[in-house]
């Protein structure tokens, strides 16, 4: 009878776990100015929320009845998918430009080549001649 | 035990609304989203909004069969998203 009770109680905490999670991924999605900080916001919701309502379901079947863990399949299926569906978005977010692209690297012909720069060839010794590039 | 039979209730009640108000949050986005790096992202998270409130079914009627349903939702999701990914990326689907 304890282990019924402690499993309803535990039952509720996962689920308002998860419908917190869902709300705090539905309301960054829908604040956030940037596509990818929009981005980060709701992968949160398909790990941790539906982890967390998965889990209720879980503990739910085992205090009313026999348990399944079938719900496992569908938490991993979602961890595994999650970063590969965030990696395309991500990749269709620099497609579309739609977020801050880095700055173009400085052109840099000495650094980590043979060259040796123009202030240091009185210091670089005559027999390493640069090469002529 | 009708103490806690009653917070899971009142918790399962809290949940239906919060994710039924977080997929209409999202629909908004989908909706109004600038780029359609913010659409994908909308349908991806209404997808698991989706499993979420099935799941949600499931605990509240005490059936089982919602398991295979989410379960094929999910797997539905996940392609579809890539696809709409892929088709943006590449312009086509399958090479």
């Amino acid at each position: 009878m304890t282990a019924e009770i402690i499993g309803t109680y535990a039952v509720a905490i996962c689920l308002l776990v998860g419908a917190g999670f869902a709300m705090v991924g539905a309301i960054g999605l829908l604040k956030f100015n940037d596509s990818m900080t929009r981005l980060h916001a709701p992968t949160k919701v398909g790990t941790v929320g539906i982890g967390a309502l998965l889990l209720a379901s879980m503990i739910h079947s085992f205090t009313v009845g026999d348990g399944s863990l079938h719900e496992l399949l569908i938490m991993s299926f979602l961890f595994v998918t999650a970063p590969i569906s965030a990696n395309f978005m991500a990749k269709v977010n620099i497609h579309r430009r739609a977020c801050d692209t880095p700055p173009e690297p400085p052109r840099d012909d000495t650094w980590s080549t043979l060259n040796v720069p123009e202030a240091d060839r009185e210091m670089a010794s005559p027999t390493v001649q640069p090469p002529k590039a | 035990m009708s103490f806690a039979t009653q917070l899971m209730d009142i918790a399962l009640i809290v949940t239906f609304v919060v994710i039924a108000l977080a997929q209409a949050m999202s629909m908004i986005r989908l909706v109004m989203g600038p780029s359609t790096g913010d659409r994908i992202l909308a349908l991806d998270t209404m997808v698991v909004n989706a499993i979420g409130l099935i799941v949600l079914l499931g605990i509240a009627q005490g059936v089982r069969i919602y398991f295979e349903v989410s379960l094929i939702i999910a797997m539905l999701g996940f392609v579809s998203t890539v696809a709409y990914a892929r088709f943006v990326l590449r312009g086509d689907i399958i090479e």
